[in-house]
């Protein structure tokens, strides 16, 4: 009882001298809140990717390409194949017995950025049956492609990057122009950096004869092991079939695992920077206060009450920086959309994010770094030989 | 000259206070180096490479299929040297993990138009020999434990005539990159054999790559080209090797911008600790640098001492961590961001970042040395 009494009495001193040593504490508050803002916001692009690539995903939604292809943009399926794999078993059915899948075909084409410069961009074309097979997809603005004519719809988030883009405007696609029809949302989610038409119109413009994949919604989650295999199993078939969620998850994992590499090399190397502007501080506001904390001993304050008090002192600072950083992160950085190509063949606008977990990562990384700033100090301060120290030497 | 034991004493004068100051300088410096020579190695990709090397692709997207046919007429043009078409195929070896891309090319032509790609000749022969050989770069031959003579299945994306998507390739040589390992990723095989055996896209080819044989009328070269082509149904894309990797560069976003913004704070964070650390320094030393003046050093006098003193912490630490950058900067390297060394520009830069820093930090306690007044500083007030 005695000990947390005496911690409590010197933990006050202390932080009631702190405004007095406003430069020193300061270095300790923004040097950390350089090292969370960087950290957080790095992450953020990482979480921001993430959260793009599955905000739609289902359980029940499988995407067929062909076997090895690890984008669409590279895979190929004849016809003959793609009839065959909207047959398979396992696909959910409407009343009428018509499957719930959509072959489609993917064209990639440059138009001018809104920033400067051109970027690339998915035309995809959809079969009948894509309403349904992605419900999220809902139409804001406009109506809807018709059949056979060079008619889209463009994604809301395609739509706010790439200039022209507005309903009633054309784009010229292979010397031949095309009217926006439409604007679509679907919760940020890729698809929604594409433009929409007819796969028809797109193969006969194009002059494809082939798919680029095929998205099937399933009876349910389970049966996907019934649908792949039959898939895998046809040697007339050279495909394979993912579900949605992984297809995504392999599109972005080699961009974000370079970010996250990034993030932490470069918060690393900052926060151990930051450790020593702390152990600075920290060195210095005990030898400022050197005779003072003597007294203290002499009275009979114990050394731990002494040790305590300035862990406390080093991490008030450390969370109070740690939550400059994250809220400047947040405040700069949430929601703030970056135009990348994610590693891919296209370019995507991500948002990113920050959210509490990250916001907790940051202030994690402060509470650490104000621990090891204070550590030394803290015994030094509590080893000083009271002879000496009385007398200020 | 003379002053300088004076100023090594008074920056040594709190050792721990300084020996942090230093070291968290020093730790800037190091990521200053780091992003700085990452934003460098961006900006200047291409120009290591061979600058007479021109491409040609689909004006509406890089991996669209051109006609092969375009080869004679590219080869037509005047100015070009020589040319060849590159047909991409990618797939993976074995699990899905290991993808791997394949250029379908003219070898020969190929490994004449990249002169730093290194083969033995005997092995660029057997190319013409083995219709299915494969020449792989030395780095997967590592990688996956392969010899020469090995067998090399792909599943891949591209079906054969037989329905398959299986290739089957026999690896009769390897090749190196030795002034850009990065570069050395690729499996190179026969177009004549690729295109035989494939189903679909018969005839077609990614891109084109030829040799100008006038550096300074490449661009004109280059538009000739595209003059071709221009309203058929395949409209092309020319461009030096330079802007062409750059263009691809561009669209990882702005990569740059953010390391600039990540420099800056940093930097800040760094001014405030240097100047905060100066601050303290000077005011300990009042008394000592009102003798200073007593003895008959003038306000200017002091003020340089002070100025010097934080130029002397700021560059060396400056130097330290540049040093320490170069020696860290092939790490980048490996994970594909970066170049093999610092760039000296990025050096130079730093070192004259660091002289800012440090006037920057050193002139609000130069500026209080100055204006001591000795009387009242060696009364305490």
């Amino acid at each position: 009882m005695n000990v947390l009494k005496q911690t409590a009495a010197v933990t006050l001193m202390n932080l009631k001298s702190v405004p007095l040593r406003l430069g020193a504490s300061l270095v300790i508050v923004i040097g950390i809140a350089g090292v969370v803002g960087v950290l957080v916001s790095i992450l953020a692009m990482v979480g921001g990717l993430s959260r793009m690539m599955t905000s739609t995903e289902r359980a029940d939604r499988a995407i067929v390409v062909s076997a090895g292809a690890s984008f669409e943009t590279l895979s190929n399926i004849p016809r003959e194949a793609a009839q065959t794999i909207v047959q398979a078993p396992g696909i959910k059915r409407r009343s009428d017995g018509k499957p719930l899948a959509s072959a489609e075909a993917l064209a990639v084409v440059r138009l001018p950025l809104k920033r400067g410069g051109s970027g690339n961009v998915s035309l995809r074309g959809v079969g009948d049956a894509a309403a349904l097979v992605r419900p999220e997809l809902q139409l804001v603005e406009g109506r809807e492609f018709g059949p056979s004519v060079r008619e889209l719809i463009v994604g809301r988030s395609l739509q706010r990057q790439f200039r022209d883009l507005d309903v009633g405007g054309h784009v010229l696609l292979r010397g031949a122009e095309w009217s926006v029809v439409g604007v679509f949302e679907s919760h940020g989610d890729p698809h929604e950096a594409e433009m929409i038409t007819g796969v028809e119109t797109l193969q006969s413009a194009f002059g494809r004869n082939t798919f680029q994949s095929v998205t099937v919604l399933l009876d349910s989650a389970d049966s996907f092991a019934l649908f792949r295999g039959s898939l895998v199993g046809n040697p007339a078939l050279a495909v394979d079939a993912m579900h949605e969620a992984d297809y995504y998850r392999l599109q972005s994992q080699g961009f974000s695992r370079l970010l996250s590499i990034v993030a932490y090399l470069i918060g690393g190397i900052m926060a151990i920077g930051a450790i020593f502007g702390a152990l600075n501080a920290m060195y210095s506001a005990i030898s400022t206060r050197t005779v003072e904390i003597a007294t203290l001993r002499v009275l009979g304050f114990s050394a731990v009450s002494v040790v305590v008090s300035i862990f406390a002192e080093a991490l008030l600072l450390a969370l109070l920086g740690g939550a400059v950083g994250g809220s400047a992160a947040w405040m700069m950085f949430n929601g703030h959309a970056i135009s990348t190509n994610a590693g891919g063949l296209t370019q995507l606008s991500v948002s990113l994010a920050v959210d509490w977990n990250l916001i907790g990562l940051g202030v994690l990384w402060a509470c650490l770094i104000g621990m090891v700033g204070a550590a030394f100090p803290a015994v030094r301060a509590s080893r000083a030989p009271l002879a000496a120290a009385l007398r200020g030497t | 000259m003379k002053f300088f034991p004076l100023l090594w004493t008074g920056l040594w004068r709190k050792k721990a206070r300084t020996v942090f100051t230093l070291l968290s300088i020093v730790i800037a410096f190091l990521l200053f180096g780091l992003l700085q020579g990452v934003n460098a190695w961006l900006n200047s990709f291409g120009t290591g490479s061979n600058a007479n090397r021109v491409y040609t692709v689909s004006r509406i997207s890089e991996v669209q299929p051109l006609p092969d046919a375009y080869l004679h007429q590219i080869e037509a043009v005047p100015g070009i040297h020589r040319a060849t078409y590159i047909a991409g195929i990618t797939g993976y070896y074995q699990e899905q993990k290991n993808a791997l891309v394949a250029f379908a090319t003219d070898v020969k032509t190929f490994f004449d138009l990249y002169p730093e790609w290194q083969i033995a000749p005997e092995q660029l022969d057997a190319m013409g020999r083995v219709r299915t050989g494969a020449i792989v770069a030395a780095p997967l031959m590592r990688a996956f434990g392969w010899k020469i003579g090995d067998r090399l299945p792909l599943r891949t994306s591209v079906m054969k005539r037989d329905g398959s998507a299986d290739w089957d390739f026999e690896i009769v040589g390897t090749y190196d990159v030795p002034t850009n390992p990065t570069e050395a990723n690729r499996i190179i095989v026969n177009y004549g054999y690729f295109d035989e055996a494939r189903l679909l896209d018969r005839g077609t080819a990614w891109a084109f790559v030829a040799s100008v044989k006038d550096l300074n009328r490449s661009a004109q070269v280059c538009a000739a080209v595209d003059a071709l082509f221009v309203n058929s149904a395949y409209e092309t894309v020319t461009q030096d090797e330079k802007a062409y990797v750059q263009g691809q560069l561009r669209s990882l976003g702005d990569v740059s911008l953010m390391a600039n913004a990540i420099v800056a704070a940093v930097l800040f964070t760094l001014l405030f600790l240097t100047g905060n650390t100066m601050m303290q320094s000077v005011r300990e030393r009042t008394p000592e640098l009102a003798i200073l003046k007593t003895v008959g050093f003038s306000d200017g006098a002091v003020t340089a001492l002070v100025l010097i003193e934080s130029t002397m912490l700021c560059v060396l630490a400056a130097a330290l961590g540049l040093a320490a950058a170069a020696a860290v900067f092939p790490v980048t390297a490996a994970l594909g961001i970066g170049g093999s060394t610092l760039p000296l520009r990025v050096v130079a830069f730093g070192l004259a970042m660091a002289v800012i820093l440090a006037l920057a930090s050193g002139a609000p306690p130069a500026w209080r040395a100055r204006r001591l007044v000795i009387v009242d500083a060696l009364a305490g007030r």
